[in-house]
């Protein structure tokens, strides 16, 4: 009788140690983890420098940093956030990892292109680092000229040439993806079954290649400018520092939506698995996710306002401004719909998927308050924009990125976390997040500036409320930290389909081979497939 | 397949591939159709990261067209226009070259991508050259800028402008050669096929780029008022 | 692999159109055109030209209608980015009491104009006062 040997499954993780085969692997899945590690770090960096702002900011007076030092503070706090997380966080971690196993793939369309873009991110954000460690730069994370060209004494061109390498990193990506999902997708797996998180990659990708590379000629234009005494924005020859405006923003813009529409597509994932329904209007969120991505290259003005633009110009953007808020909105009705006579299953991606919704929402309203020229007069550059891109940012992005994590966690580790403290930690999440940025939109409204470390005494109630909700915060914060890496010995085997999801990530094992599949997925449905009385969950 | 899905595989084929099919693509025209879709978007980057200096180029203009005139009669109009006839022969040499491979002819393929980097360094000498002569002339913009008249600050901005636009593009040109070194050199090898060309296809399409940015460049910065409608 | 293969002969014609509308496009240049014609004949010579190479040294007549879509798309977006750059740039000075210059340092005024002064104060400064807020 011959006996059976059970052996461990090969996984992506387990099938080579060395270091060398992390940093020199074409596997999306790990290159999704190392992003995941710079990711992280960078986070952390990122929390660190909120962390002294909202110090700073407990007190009217500038007793703990001084007005130069909180420069460079909210700088760095900016570009390590916007660049180095909010940019990168749910497609180059998340996508990396799941976008190839959604549609059945091996892995992306150029697997060394896509190590590149790591490297190319990595050593981006090295230079960044050297730049704080040498003091940083405060000319606030928009670099706007003559003082980041002329003025400023700190390190902009360091800083500068940093985003700019890191800008390849998301070029790189997008055009990866693009052509992953063209060309490689799974038989049977037409454009109108992919799961809604590839139509919301896909839209980001477009927005990638079409938008990084005008910040990258910018950003050369500003380091030629400073670095080579090139004249382009300096009004001393009579050049307009209000281009550089409209050359940052025309990216810029779009770059909040490269934020926004990843973790909507998790969302639009999460949200079906949880309440056990096939998300409602497929079509409309699917194509609300491209008209995004192309109505977000029309708007960028409105960061210009009170520049100085033409008013008939500012008219123009205004209304595109309102018209961007529409297919937000269309995907807000059909999740809300999802949700309609769903089974709701308290799980903690769920919660996550609730708290994006509620924050989502204000922070999207906000928005059109701000697209309206004549309130955008008494409310630019006050704190009230300051909470508007907060709630998007954190209270929507990051929250997405975080239901994502929660989501597929299971997937890429094998193993579950604590659902418990993943509970907590979205609640804490959620209730520090509005306690500090809630009371930001009064602020804002009374007056008060952003990009200052000083501030009337009226406004320091609210600020103490804004700095305690942020210590809150933190502790949401780390929490994940702490109970993933936990997870990773400790925690419960997952197997391949802990939640009964749909989806052909689901259908292979946990953390999957490093090919995916043992042999190609033929697709013969749509991408979800929930019914309550199919699936029992417990 | 079509509809860009891959068709369903026979799993228990045997398994011979062509040596240059990368695993995780199922079969030759699937990778070739996933490289040439790639260099078509890094084209579209290319088109927008110029288009942000083009952006810059024509505000000024309007903004300054005397400054605009004035820094265009500096331009060797002589070594501009043969700079454009040597870079369009180069796409020619570069169009054919491409051709060969699909062919199946290595040694016309090396012959053809030989020529087109003659002419693509023939470019770069000359424009060496230019500016030199800018160097010399003190229209480098910053500190050792020196130009006649009242016009000079932008003047300054219509020669920053210049050297931000050529000399971006004469970087493409660099890399362009660097990669066309490499081609050569993979078709010397006999690595190219009738069955197989991507690499020279895509470096083709990179190329002929490199030469559309130059056919703007060339009126936009080298004829702006010859017919001294301004000045 | 299937790909369209160009007669040699396509190759030279179109480089020979290509040198024509070269030396068109120098000796345009000479020419003073009416109206400052001479920048939008010398783009559309140049468009002219770039389309040549597009469509026949890149193929693009002969691909995919994605390939053909990609262009589209790029062309697209540099249109998008120019034209609503230039809807702030040329639009400014529009309908305002000020001078209707667009060079650097335009001034758009909406203020009233300043009231006569009384005849014992000293005279009022006429400048009028800037509206744009400094940024």
């Amino acid at each position: 009788m011959q006996t059976m040997v059970v052996e461990k499954p090969v996984t992506y993780i387990n099938h080579a140690h060395t270091v060398m085969s992390w940093l020199l692997t074409k596997d999306h899945k790990r290159i999704g983890i190392l992003y995941l590690i710079v990711v992280s770090t960078a986070f952390a960096l990122g929390g660190i420098f909120a962390t002294l702002i909202r110090m700073e900011l407990t007190t009217p007076a500038g007793d703990l940093l001084s007005a130069d030092v909180y420069n460079r503070m909210f700088t760095m706090h900016g570009v390590t956030m916007v660049f180095f997380v909010l940019v990168p966080a749910v497609p180059a971690v998340l996508g990396n990892f799941v976008m190839p196993l959604m549609i059945g793939a091996k892995d992306v369309a150029f697997p060394k292109l896509n190590l590149l873009s790591w490297y190319v991110f990595t050593i981006g954000f090295c230079f960044t680092i050297v730049s704080m460690v040498m003091g940083g730069v405060d000319t606030g994370w928009t670099f706007y000229t003559p003082y980041s060209s002329q003025g400023s004494e700190s390190n902009v061109l360091l800083t500068g040439v940093g985003v700019f390498i890191t800008g390849f990193s998301s070029i790189l990506t997008g055009l990866n993806f693009m052509v992953t999902i063209h060309r490689m997708r799974a038989p049977g797996m037409t454009w109108f079954r992919l799961p809604l998180f590839i139509w919301a990659l896909y839209s980001t990708s477009l927005v990638m290649v079409l938008g990084t590379p005008v910040i990258a000629i910018t950003l050369l234009m500003l380091v030629l400018e400073r670095g080579l005494h090139l004249g382009i924005f300096d009004p001393r020859l009579g050049g307009d520092p209000v281009l550089f405006q409209h050359l940052f923003w025309f990216y810029s813009h779009p770059a909040v939506y490269i934020m926004i529409l990843p973790p909507m597509g998790v969302i639009s994932e999460v949200i079906a698995c949880f309440s056990r329904k096939n998300v409602f209007g497929y079509s409309f969120v699917a194509f609300s996710s491209l008209a995004i991505a192309v109505f977000g290259f029309l708007v960028w003005a409105h960061h210009l306002f009170v520049a100085g633009i033409s008013p008939y110009s500012a008219l123009i953007f205004s209304f595109l401004s309102f018209a961007v808020a529409i297919p937000s909105a269309v995907k807000t009705f059909n999740w809300t719909a999802t949700l309609y006579k769903g089974a709701i299953w308290w799980k903690t991606p769920m919660m996550f998927v609730f708290g994006f919704l509620g924050l989502f929402l204000v922070g999207g309203l906000t928005g059109v308050f701000l697209a309206s020229l004549g309130l955008d007069i008494h409310l630019t550059d006050t704190y009230f924009v300051v909470a508007h891109f907060h709630y998007i940012m954190v209270g929507g992005a990051i929250m997405g990125y975080f239901a994502g994590l929660h989501y597929w966690w299971p997937k890429m580790t094998g193993r579950m976390y604590n659902d418990t403290l993943g509970k907590l930690a979205a609640l804490l999440i959620f209730v520090g997040f509005n306690l500090t940025f809630g009371p930001q939109f009064i602020l804002g409204y009374l007056g008060m500036p952003r990009r200052y470390h000083v501030y009337p005494p009226e406004f320091q109630v609210l600020n103490v409320l804004s700095s305690a909700g942020a210590s809150i915060l933190a502790v949401g914060y780390v929490l994940p930290a702490l109970y993933f890496l936990y997870s990773l010995k400790f925690g419960a085997i997952a197997g391949a389909n802990p939640w009964k999801a749909t989806g052909l990530e689901w259908t292979t094992q946990s953390p999957p081979l490093p090919e995916n599949f043992p042999t190609t997925p033929i697709v013969t449905e749509g991408a979800y497939h929930y019914s309550k009385r199919e699936i029992k969950v417990a | 397949m079509p509809d860009g899905t891959i068709a369903a595989p026979d799993e228990h084929a045997p398994h011979q591939h062509h040596p240059a099919l990368q695993h995780h693509f199922q079969d030759l025209e699937q990778q070739h159709e996933a490289s040439t879709l790639g260099m078509w978007l890094f084209l579209v980057t290319e088109v927008m990261f110029f288009g942000g200096l083009i952006l810059a180029y024509s505000l000024y203009r309007i903004w300054y067209p005397v400054a605009w005139a004035l820094g265009s009669e500096e331009l060797n109009i002589y070594l501009g226009g043969f700079n454009t006839a040597v870079l369009i022969g180069s796409s020619l040499t570069m169009a054919l070259a491409v051709r060969s491979a699909q062919t199946g002819a290595p040694k016309a393929t090396v012959r053809w991508l030989l020529l087109t980097m003659a002419f693509g360094l023939t470019f770069l000498v000359v424009k060496f050259f230019e500016y030199k002569e800018k160097f010399e002339l003190h229209h480098v913009p910053g500190p050792n800028f020196h130009f006649e008249g009242p016009e000079s600050p932008h003047v300054q901005i219509f020669f920053s402008l210049y050297f931000a636009l050529t000399g971006v593009h004469a970087l493409h040109m660099i890399i362009g050669f660097g990669l066309l070194s490499v081609i050569a050199t993979m078709a010397a090898r006999k690595r190219f096929s009738p069955e197989w060309y991507t690499p020279v296809e895509l470096a083709g399409l990179y190329w002929h780029f490199v030469d559309i940015v130059w056919i703007f460049l060339f009126p936009l910065l080298y004829l702006v008022d010859r017919s001294h409608h301004i000045i | 692999m299937s790909g369209h293969i160009s007669p040699t002969s396509t190759y030279f014609a179109i480089f020979g159109a290509l040198m024509v509308g070269t030396a068109l496009t120098v000796a345009a240049a000479f020419i003073d055109f009416p109206a400052q014609l001479n920048f939008p004949i010398a783009l559309a010579i140049a468009i002219t030209k770039a389309t040549l190479v597009v469509l026949f040294f890149m193929h693009v007549k002969y691909s995919s209608k994605l390939t053909k879509l990609i262009v589209g798309v790029a062309v697209f977006f540099l249109g998008i980015m120019l034209t609503l750059t230039f809807s702030d740039y040329l639009s400014r000075g529009w309908f305002t009491a000020a001078t209707r210059s667009t060079s650097a340092g335009a001034i758009v005024s909406l203020t009233p104009q300043p009231q006569p002064a009384p005849a014992n104060a000293p005279a009022p400064n006429t400048a009028p006062a800037p509206n744009t807020a400094p940024k």
